[in-house]
């Protein structure tokens, strides 16, 4: 299970990378291993929305599986991750690179503080069993 | 009755599990309610069962013993022999759902077949494995509307023109929606243009559903509607009678964005209303919105082609709550017949059927424009249906055709207070010449009594 | 062998069946209105015969063997519901003739009415419904319309176990009800505590499917319907399992307010490859005013010289129609013949025998399979597909190896709150002979598991294909035929 340092993450299993006042977000390596193959993605949001901590950013259908990724913070959306509508099965192998989902700024720094670190991240995965 | 245990299978099975008796395995039952007892009729056996129910039949006077010009969304139509004969082996007719598809290529492949044979007759990208019945399929296609816009728009225009089973269905359906409504078609008359639904579009509008042929049997041209409604991103969606389609221009040219229809018609017995097959139809673009099961073609390991059912991740059992629709079963048997009827009917045999109706319904309409006191009430071309405004109530001519073993049309009226003695007539090509000169004579008698 | 699809057999030119020359002169075609190509197969009759005939040989089927798919009442139906089913006089006639010429249709609707009210203990049922998950629907709307009747217009909730099948959640959803699910406690029982807490004056009722999804009965059910009475929300009962209660238990006498049957499971109209259904709903007196519409009633009683008249009738409060028609009447035949040959006595003896064969099976595979409820089960039963030491194999591959062995696989996991779920329905209609060597399939596999892991990984072996590649079917879309180019 690979979750990274340096990111921050939530409890229904999105990530979020803080830079400055700006925030990428996507889906956890553990998501992506109970999704199992990914075929689908569509995105619920666009570049300019305001969006809301919670409110449903994309919905990811694997062959097994649905799920929605809903957003760790509120802030404006700045860039959605076109390439993957195309190629969703990237999500499976570069969940934290290449597979972002959006990216947001004027983000809300409350929300952040509620976010979990890796260490708390892992323990949360582990709880839930594999 | 149907279980082929014997008593010392029974007493050694028990002492397996053990337990003393039967009764031993129900301690979970509440006791006060254990064992009610049922009251029904003694058990028959075999042979008196099938003459109970030749009995019951009996008591039907059924198309085989009456000439049918009744239609109204249930069509007299001939079945050929071999559609019943293959639907009745045991490995379709006694297969579930194919979950297991290694076990499943002979469902799964009929499916596939279905659905390319409804993509080519309606000219549409993707059929599902097909719904409950054409008026549910009409439901929802309204559903998928209502979340192909998030619920955000929240009107439907219905055609005056549409079967009124199959609006009453979409009206129950979309009561379980918060802030929909149904525009329109209330004020409007059963006989007017399409085009009358125009003003009635707005960006507030999910979806326009009409019928074509229309439930009054009369052929439009949709193309000018849809652009209007496309232009103000509303959804199209066109009712059909697949039949038809082998002769007429497929909604797909015209810009239906959903076909849905009762596929009846495709080699299914009348049955007193069911089992039908509800066809759905869509472009690509809204393959992910649509209800319903999907079968697509994939490869196993050796790369040898077979089938799947795909785009699973859609449906209830794994989506749950935020599925679309509840939708479990299609109507599997159902549809393997159509694909079946189409593939022996063929690209010239249901070209031929189409037209055989088409040319007895105009030749009866012609035949009864002449009857004193009978007028044809057709503003447009009609595929093999037409509406008669009749001297008397259609009830009672109805009553004077039974006697001659005729099954008269269907009364308008019923549904639509401005056609008051207006009868629908509906031809086939099982009736003759000869069944319907003995109409038009039945018809002028009644007239003149 | 790939069997090719009928467009890939069509040939240009080719006739399968011949129509009649028009009898009636021929009218001018609306030109402007024609379609300009129909690309449909054009095969002869053999072709057409031999196709169909060869894709049913790929099928597995209960004629062709043991199908203990479970929750799905994979029972033998009998050929003579396929005789009375097509008797002219029932498959000729047309739905809105008038009801004097259809006396024999409406006395069967009426009466299988009032027999499946009279198995279930419901005061009025409605044959309307295509489907159980329609049924579902017709039932939370009813639930829904009574409420709304009273102007109780707080309750937004449905209550539903954890256990349920997909369908109640879903259905729940278009009728426009928030779901909450409520936990399963240790014995595999609807958890009390929990639903004593969640049920408020805003539920409007629970979804109760008993037998449950892991085969038990609740045996707090009449505490269970209690408690959301007394919240003031009505009790639905999923028919899905009524298979294990025909003569033992009355739903309605248990306080259930509404439940659907399912007509392909419990009364053994066939499953046809997934459809056509029939899923009828019964409901108790107060709810009768709420159902879809038309029911078949007697609407001029007989006397010495006549018979009774059956006709349709509207309840006043209807929730609507929810089909066209009257339901799938082919079903309703097939389903009258069946309890007519059975009588009280015989449905009991049916729903005994299916318990007595899933207690026995269970007998046989214990301790060789996890039990995650380790009772005395109803009709079904659940084992979970895997093995802490064989780490590799989950139950997909315990179910596809069984295809080697020539049996049907039981469900896959399904019920959700069951790990690797296995759920076995074995029905009423097998032999003793046919439970031992699927248990002894059962408990071989068991063994490989552990000693050849590779052989359930690879499995199965002997279908007429192997593993499908379902990211492939989903990524690339391909729904349709090739459509020859001479007809495009």
């Amino acid at each position: 299970m690979n979750i990274p340092q340096n990111l921050k993450y939530e409890k229904t299993d999105e990530w979020a990378a803080v830079d400055a006042g700006k925030v990428t977000i996507g889906i956890t390596d553990y998501a992506q291993s109970q999704l199992s193959d990914i075929v689908f993605l569509e995105y619920l949001v666009a570049t300019g929305d305001d969006i809301k901590k919670g409110d449903v950013i994309a919905t990811i259908e694997s062959v097994k599986a649905a799920a929605e990724v809903s957003s760790p913070v509120s802030g404006k959306v700045t860039a959605v991750n076109d390439d993957l509508i195309q190629t969703p099965e990237k999500i499976n192998t570069d969940p934290y690179g290449e597979a972002w989902l959006v990216k947001v700024e004027d983000v809300d720094v409350g929300d952040l503080s509620s976010l979990m670190d890796a260490a708390s991240y892992e323990n949360y995965c582990q709880e839930r069993g594999h | 009755m149907f279980y082929p245990h014997t008593e010392s299978e029974r007493a050694e099975m028990l002492r397996s599990i053990g337990v003393q008796s039967i009764e031993d395995l129900f301690v979970d039952v509440p006791e006060k309610y254990r064992f009610p007892k049922l009251d029904l009729p003694p058990s028959l056996t075999e042979m008196e069962a099938v003459t109970l129910m030749q009995e019951l039949a009996n008591e039907n006077y059924s198309t085989h013993d009456l000439i049918c010009f009744l239609g109204a969304g249930a069509y007299n139509h001939y079945v050929p022999a071999v559609v019943d004969n293959l639907i009745r082996r045991g490995e379709f007719l006694t297969a579930y759902t194919p979950y297991q598809p290694e076990v499943s290529q002979g469902t799964l492949q009929a499916i596939f077949e279905y659905q390319s044979i409804i993509a080519a007759l309606t000219g549409m990208d993707v059929s599902n494995a097909s719904h409950y019945d054409g008026a549910t399929a009409a439901a929802e296609a309204v559903v998928m509307a209502y979340h192909n816009f998030r619920g955000k728009r929240g009107k439907y225009i219905i055609s005056p023109s549409l079967n009124p089973q199959f609006r009453q269905v979409i009206n129950t359906y979309l009561s379980g929606y918060d802030n929909v409504s149904v525009a329109g078609p209330d004020e409007l008359d059963p006989m007017s243009s399409p085009d009358e639904l125009e003003q009635f579009i707005d960006m507030d509008t999910a979806m326009v559903i009409v019928q074509y042929p229309d439930f009054l049997g009369r052929i439009y041209d949709y193309a000018q509607l849809a652009n209007k409604t496309h232009a103000l991103g509303t959804l199209f969606a066109v009712v059909v009678n697949p039949l038809a389609l082998a002769l007429l221009k497929p909604p797909g040219e015209f810009g239906a964005d959903v076909v849905v229809g009762e596929g009846q018609p495709l080699g299914i017995p009348m049955m007193y209303g069911g089992p039908y097959l509800g066809i759905f139809a869509t472009k690509k673009e809204y393959v992910r919105k649509m209800a319903g099961r999907l079968v697509g073609e994939t490869v196993d390991e050796q790369g040898k082609r077979g089938y799947v059912l795909t785009l699973t991740a859609r449906e209830q059992h794994i989506r749950r709550e935020k599925a679309t629709s509840n939708i479990c079963t299609n109507q599997g048997l159902i549809a393997l017949a159509s694909a079946i009827y189409v593939s022996l009917v063929g690209k010239q045999g249901l070209r031929q059927v189409a037209e055989l109706c088409y040319h007895k319904a105009h030749y009866a309409a012609q035949k009864i424009s002449q009857i004193e006191g009978y007028s044809l009430c057709c503003n447009a071309p009609y595929f093999h249906e037409f509406i008669v405004c009749c001297p008397k109530p259609v009830e009672e001519i109805n009553a004077h055709l039974l006697e001659h073993q005729i099954l008269g049309g269907y009364d308008l009226g019923k549904n639509f207070p401005s056609l008051d003695h207006h009868m629908l007539l509906a031809f086939t090509e099982m009736n003759s010449r000869d069944d319907i000169d003995l109409l038009c004579d039945v018809l002028a008698e009644v007239a003149n009594d | 062998m790939t069997e090719p699809t009928i467009y890939e057999m069509s040939v240009a030119g080719r006739v399968g069946m011949k129509y009649p020359q028009p009898d009636v002169p021929l009218s001018p075609l609306p030109d402007d209105m024609l379609r300009r190509d129909l690309p449909l197969p054009e095969l002869s009759e053999l072709e057409v015969v031999r196709h169909f005939t060869n894709l049913s040989s790929k099928n597995y089927s209960i004629d062709g063997g043991f199908y203990p798919l479970g929750s799905c009442t994979m029972k033998y139906n009998p050929k003579v519901n396929e005789e009375t089913a097509r008797i002219p006089g029932f498959t000729g006639t047309h739905p809105l003739q008038p009801i004097e010429t259809v006396q024999g249709n409406l006395i069967l609707m009426y009466e299988l009415q009032n027999w499946l009210a009279e198995i279930s203990g419901f005061s009025a049922v409605t044959l309307q419904p295509a489907a159980g998950a329609h049924g579902e629907y017709v039932g939370v709307m009813i639930i829904r319309a009574y409420h709304r009747d009273r102007g109780d217009l707080k309750r937004t909730k449905i209550l539903i176990p954890d256990s349920a099948h997909g369908t109640n959640p879903a259905t729940s959803a278009m009728s426009g009800y928030n779901v909450v699910p409520v936990p399963s406690d240790a014995r595999g029982n609807v958890d009390l505590e929990a639903l004593r807490t969640l049920c408020t004056d805003e539920i409007a009722g629970l979804m109760l499917t008993n037998p449950n999804t892991v085969g038990l009965f609740d045996e707090n059910v009449l505490e269970v319907i209690n408690i959301v009475h007394q919240a003031g929300g009505l009790v639905y009962g999923d028919g899905a399992n009524f298979n294990a209660v025909l003569g033992i238990v009355r739903p309605g006498d248990l306080g259930f307010d509404v439940m659907h049957f399912n007509l392909h499971k419990t009364f053994s109209t066939p499953h046809g490859g997934g459809g056509p259904g029939s899923g009828p709903v019964g409901v108790v007196e107060h709810l009768v005013e709420f159902l879809p519409g038309p029911l078949v009633d007697v609407i001029k009683e007989g006397d010495a010289d006549d018979y009774p008249l059956f006709g349709f009738v509207e309840p006043p409060k209807s929730i609507g129609r929810v089909k066209s028609f009257y339901g799938q009447f082919g079903m309703h035949v097939r389903a009258y013949t069946y309890i007519s040959m059975h009588g009280a006595a015989g449905l009991r003896a049916v729903s005994e025998h299916a318990v007595l064969n899933a207690n026995y099976l269970l007998s046989r595979v214990r301790g060789k399979y996890k039990l995650p409820y380790d009772r005395i089960c109803m009709h079904e039963f659940v084992v979970e597909g895997s093995w802490d030491d064989a780490p590799d194999i989950r139950a997909l591959d315990v179910s596809k190896r069984l295809m080697d062995y020539n049996f049907h696989p039981p469900t896959n996991y399904f019920p959700l709150i069951v790990h690797e779920a296995l759920m076995i329905e074995p029905t009423e209609t097998e032999s003793k002979q046919t439970l031992d060597q699927f248990a002894d399939a059962l408990l071989k596999i068991a063994e490989e598991a552990h000693t050849q892991p590779d052989l359930l990984k690879s499995a199965p072996h002997n279908t007429p294909i192997g593993r499908l590649d379902e990211v492939k079917a989903a990524k690339e879309l391909v729904l349709c035929c090739w459509i020859p180019e001479d007809i495009e």
